[in-house]
């Protein structure tokens, strides 16, 4: 600390003591404790705003506790966030393997741009991208009924299919990556001297190449969990009648209701599920959270 | 064929296919675009149009939402960059519990779904009277994009040798010129691929900006309100404009790429056959000249 002020002088010490902080408490620590605040209070109308009724109560927890569809609905997010998460890392693992030990290293920046093009083409576009596929009349029914792998057109759009389809695909790449960097940490000579020791390939990626990636398959089950769990346009886009996504119940309280404090409620929740989430996968994998966040 | 070979072809066949997911979906939805049916399909094929593109070109809304985009992303690009900077070099420079604390809080908003940070964004300015708006949904995704923008720089200094501030300290350097011609230039490839992420990260966000906007509309968001009410190929139209682009930049830059490899390896060459030509008796160097003349 002394050192930044010797290096830099008075002004600017002020400034890279004051950006953060304006940064972590008017845009990160406040809001969430606002937001805690607010899912406290009950929703009042402006005139009784300060009176009587204005006090703290957890009635917006109850809310929540006392509707089997709402707690119904919640564990269903949680429980396909964490399918979505366990199928993209069975995708992810094979290719990020690939990428860092078994292709030629001048193909790979090649083979990652091909594999950015979807990741700056926007989440929104993405998830609309198997809209269109998936519809009843839409080309996949029609491939798969042309080569006749299907008698008739299958709807996939229903229960939690499509919403688990369009988010493995938006968010494959945010487990792809982390891995990636992990394995690609790994020297080389560990797996030859595994290989010359006479390890099979099972035993090499289970007790050498997994190990040591991880750090990423942590980092990757985070993100993914929290983009499928926090998730709003996929749901909305890709959700049939009989799958609702906890999001949609914020928005229903923020929006429909404009009853902010239930709603804020609702978000806490959310954000507990993602702490709980996040402190499970840095014990589960003996992770601190500088290695997870990278 | 023994199981290594094997196992390689397999893994080889997994990455094609796992391309052709990937890109697939994307050029479904943009072909889609150019056919002439109601819906965005590709099947089945009602003929050319470029209807979608005329109606896309004359929707004000969409274009007003779109310089919005581009507004709100530069300005995101503006605040998050000082805040991540300073935040990278305040927090290389503590140690101990602090920096696991700070570190912590400087993360959390990347861990956080974007929901909860749209609704405590709105709720915290909202007791201070501060209305939803577009300059809302600024501050919001700068709380997540700043702690991008604080991890590459910081992955950065990991590089820096603090010796060459102290030369310049020691040269007679003022505290402002330590930090602009040695440390701001060191870190210029992070700052830049941290502006890069941050106009992506903030043209893409949907969360955030849904719950922060009030009445005003970004693309991303704008495009959401669209496909969840009445969608039109016009959608199909906008993504086929930006997948293009999106091609062309990695065309470009890959192309950029092997130019600047191939460039580089020539260099090399040249100088190791320098350095032979130079190592090489005079006799023996005339000798494989007349040889080579032969």
């Amino acid at each position: 600390m002394r050192d930044i002020l010797r290096r830099y002088g008075s002004t600017l010490t002020c400034f890279i003591v004051t950006l953060p902080a304006f940064w972590l408490l008017a845009l990160v620590v406040l809001p969430y404790m606002i937001l805690f605040e607010y899912s406290l209070k009950p929703m009042l109308p402006v005139d009784q705003l300060g009176g009587p009724n204005d006090v703290y109560g957890i009635g917006n927890y109850l809310t929540f506790f006392t509707s089997p569809i709402h707690i119904r609905i919640f564990f269903l997010t949680v429980f396909f966030s964490s399918v979505v998460t366990v199928i993209c890392l069975v995708l992810s693992y094979p290719l990020a393997f690939f990428l860092a030990k078994v292709a030629k290293p001048h193909n790979v920046p090649t083979l990652f741009m091909i594999l950015l093009i979807p990741l700056w083409v926007s989440e929104i576009l993405r998830s609309f991208a198997w809209f269109v596929v998936l519809s009843f009349h839409g080309p996949l029914n029609a491939l798969l009924g042309g080569i006749g792998v299907i008698a008739d057109p299958v709807r996939w759009i229903s229960g939690f299919n499509g919403v688990m389809i369009g988010l493995v695909y938006t968010y494959v790449l945010f487990m792809l990556f982390p891995i990636y960097n992990a394995i690609q940490a790994l020297d080389s000579h560990q797996i030859e001297a595994a290989e010359d020791l006479g390890a099979p390939a099972w035993r090499i990626h289970w007790r050498v190449v997994i190990p040591h990636s991880k750090p990423g398959i942590a980092s990757g089950c985070v993100m993914v969990f929290m983009l499928s769990a926090g998730s709003i346009i996929v749901p909305s886009l890709l959700a049939s009648p009989g799958s609702r996504w906890f999001t949609e119940i914020v928005q229903q309280w923020m929006f429909e209701a404009q009853d902010w404090n239930t709603g804020s409620a609702y978000a806490f929740l959310l954000l507990v599920l993602c702490t709980v989430f996040v402190t499970l996968m840095m014990r589960l994998f003996k992770v601190r959270l500088a290695d997870i966040a990278k | 064929m023994d199981a290594r070979a094997l196992s390689r072809l397999l893994i080889k066949v997994y990455v094609g296919i796992f391309l052709v997911y990937m890109l697939a979906p994307l050029i479904v939805m943009g072909v889609a675009a150019l056919n002439n049916s109601r819906f965005p399909s590709v099947y089945p094929w009602a003929g050319f149009t470029d209807r979608w593109f005329v109606d896309l070109w004359n929707d004000d809304r969409m274009l007003h939402a779109a310089s919005n985009t581009v507004f709100i992303a530069l300005a995101v690009v503006a605040i998050s960059i000082p805040i991540g900077t300073a935040a990278a070099i305040l927090i290389n420079s503590v140690q101990g519990r602090f920096r696991s604390f700070l570190y912590g809080v400087m993360v959390a908003p990347i861990l956080t779904p974007g929901a909860v940070i749209g609704i405590s964004t709105l709720l915290f300015w909202n007791n201070f009277d501060v209305p939803a708006g577009l300059h809302l949904s600024t501050l919001g995704q700068c709380s997540f994009i700043s702690a991008y923008v604080m991890l590459l720089v910081l992955a950065r200094l990991q590089t820096f040798d603090p010796a060459l501030e102290e030369a310049a300290l020691d040269l007679g350097a003022s505290n402002a010129q330590v930090m602009r011609r040695i440390m701001i230039p060191h870190l210029y490839p992070a700052i830049g691929a941290g502006a890069l992420i941050a106009f992506f990260q903030s043209a893409e966000n949907f969360n955030i900006t849904l719950f922060t906007k009030g009445n005003s509309d970004t693309l991303t968001v704008y495009v959401g309100s669209k496909v969840r009410s009445g969608i039109t190929p016009t959608i199909n139209a906008l993504a086929l404009m930006l997948i293009a682009l999106t091609v062309i930049g990695a065309i470009t830059y890959e192309v950029l790429r092997r130019r600047a490899e191939r460039h580089e390896r020539e260099l090399t060459e040249q100088k190791e056959r320098d350095e032979v030509m130079a190592t090489q008796p005079m006799t023996v160097r005339t000798a494989s000249a007349t040889a080579s003349g032969s």
